[in-house]
């Protein structure tokens, strides 16, 4: 474990053509480590994420991505992530490959993962036609019933990146509130980024909060506010009323584009776009 | 002219299915104010459940997104993901999933993939997200989708959620724990499975609406029950908790957003 800026981080664990996982169930989503990878141009990575959101739509739409798997590819409550269908309708900018699942076949597979297993298994996509569509998706027969289950190959990131509330200062991690699939990918993952909220000396007393000990950690980021437009339980809200006004930022490609750089590209850091967008309001 | 709108029929008629302590499976939009409304009139056990994790939750104001912080907060517990779709959902222990969709057919398969070839859509959809094991594993499923012949269709373009399938059976011969959708409330009424075909024929009525209304916003001949039902209108405390929900949600999503740096 290591503490780094968010620059040495992306820098050092996020390659050209890195299978990433940026996770985070509309909780806790890393949207800072999503802009500096934008920032330091990489392309042709393989994003994972159950729910792309609007950090996949600005990564996907700023061409870092040559293949996504994911089970849910919409703006939540608001409509569809228009750069995300830019790309599958239209390969603007560039083609993307498309690895879809369900969100019961995504958390099989990073459970898979985590536990260094070959595939996950569940009784899924029974009587759909995602089977067909995506052939990475196959059955299994269980070996005392004979039942046919359905079988989705382990997901095993080179890097998952996380935001978290609290680190303290040897480099453990907690996150509480809703927690998605993050312990799960965390684990599954080659190597583990987390930006967090605040270091602190030692975490506030809490049995269950989702603890990742530091010897699994690869590098912890200082980055408060690093989950807006998403929220830290504990620390800022979703800002709803962004996630609408995403809409018609990113359907057009020379909207989105003038927004991406004045905010993103035209910041050097996450608190410079978070001035930004203060700025702008 | 009513003093009611067909959005805000569609969400009471949904409400009034639901019962006091039923675990409901709950997604975002016309659903979760469906549940909502239920929990703040006729049903105050329900226990919502939000894919996100959130088990139990009351919210004050209906989220956005699956996984708001009112889920959280307000939630009796919150469990991982993969503990809410292996050990609950697949476990077995909901009651009702709620689902809605851009395409159904006759037999309530449902279609949030893509319009057009999967490989080369006209539009791409956002996906299955949790529907085909919620269409899977809940005891029963409800349809929540505004009809037209755009979205009640005889041939889906993808099938994301098996309903009954090919009907006559064919679901019951799956792996499928479920029993499929029970119900399929639109903006003109209810439609519902025959017990031997399975294909869903119209078996309740807005007020105000008709059979050739119902016939017209359908894709398909669609059939008619023996007897069609007519429902009575939003009550006046079905009306103002629902007016009094979408005021306090309007508000809050809007506030402005306070962020550290």
């Amino acid at each position: 474990m290591e503490f780094l800026t968010l620059q040495e981080a992306v820098g050092k664990y996020v390659p050209d053509g890195a299978c990433a996982a940026l996770e985070g169930f509309t909780h806790l989503i890393p949207f800072a480590a999503g802009h500096e990878i934008i920032r330091q141009g990489r392309r042709d990575l393989h994003l994972v994420r159950m729910t792309p959101d609007l950090v996949y739509d600005q990564m996907i739409g700023m061409g870092c991505a040559s293949r996504l798997t994911f089970s849910w590819g919409g703006n939540p409550g608001v409509g569809s992530l228009h750069r995300l269908r830019d790309a599958v309708e239209r390969s603007f900018p560039g083609p993307l490959e498309i690895d879809e699942h369900t969100h019961a076949g995504m958390a099989a597979a990073y459970c898979a993962g985590a536990a260094r297993l070959p595939f996950g298994m569940l009784r899924g996509y029974i009587g759909t036609d995602l089977p067909a569509a995506n052939p990475r998706i196959r059955s299994v027969e269980c070996p005392y019933t004979a039942e046919r289950l359905t079988a989705v190959p382990a997901v095993n990131p080179d890097v998952t990146i996380l935001h978290a509330q609290r680190a303290d200062t040897h480099g453990n991690v907690a996150l509480e509130g809703i927690i998605g699939a993050q312990r799960e990918a965390a684990l599954a993952a080659r190597s583990l980024v987390v930006t967090v909220e605040e270091i602190v000396e030692a975490f506030p007393p809490a049995m269950n909060s989702v603890v990742l000990p530091h010897w699994v950690v690869s590098a912890v980021v200082l980055c408060p506010g690093g989950a807006y437009p998403a929220y830290a339980q504990g620390y800022y809200e979703r800002d709803n009323d962004f996630y609408l006004r995403w809409d018609s930022i990113s359907r057009d490609r020379a909207t989105f584009r003038a927004w991406m750089d004045r905010h993103v590209l035209g910041s050097r850091c996450h608190s410079e776009f978070l001035a930004s967008l203060q700025d702008a309001a | 002219m009513s003093d009611w709108t067909r959005d805000e029929m569609m969400t009471v008629a949904a409400a009034r299915m639901l019962w006091d302590g039923c675990v409901c499976f709950v997604g975002i939009g016309l659903p979760s104010a469906a549940c909502n409304l239920a929990r703040l009139t006729h049903a105050p056990g329900i226990v919502l459940i939000y894919e996100s994790g959130t088990i139990g939750t009351r919210p004050e104001v209906l989220p956005l997104s699956i996984g708001d912080g009112e889920l959280a907060r307000t939630a009796s517990c919150v469990v991982p993901l993969p503990e809410i779709f292996s050990y609950y959902l697949q476990g077995g222990r909901v009651d009702v999933g709620f689902l809605g969709a851009a395409q159904i057919d006759r037999f309530g398969n449902l279609n949030s993939t893509v319009i057009g070839a999967y490989d080369a859509p006209t539009t791409r959809l956002p996906g299955a997200g949790g529907a085909p094991e919620i269409a899977a594993h809940a005891r029963q499923t409800f349809v929540v989708l505004k009809a037209s012949p755009r979205s009640f269709v005889p041939r889906l373009d993808f099938r994301t959620s098996a309903g009954y399938l090919d009907g006559q059976g064919a679901r019951r011969r799956t792996t499928a724990r479920g029993g499929g959708p029970t119900a399929v409330i639109t903006d003109f009424g209810i439609l519902t499975p025959a017990s031997d075909s399975e294909e869903l024929e119209l078996s309740a009525l807005f007020p105000g609406a008709t059979a050739e209304e119902a016939r017209s916003a359908v894709g398909w001949p669609l059939r008619v029950a023996a007897r069609i039902e007519t429902l009575p209108p939003p009550g006046a405390t079905e009306i103002t908790t629902l007016r009094a929900l979408h005021a306090r949600t309007q508000e809050a999503h809007s506030r402005a957003v306070h962020v550290p740096a």
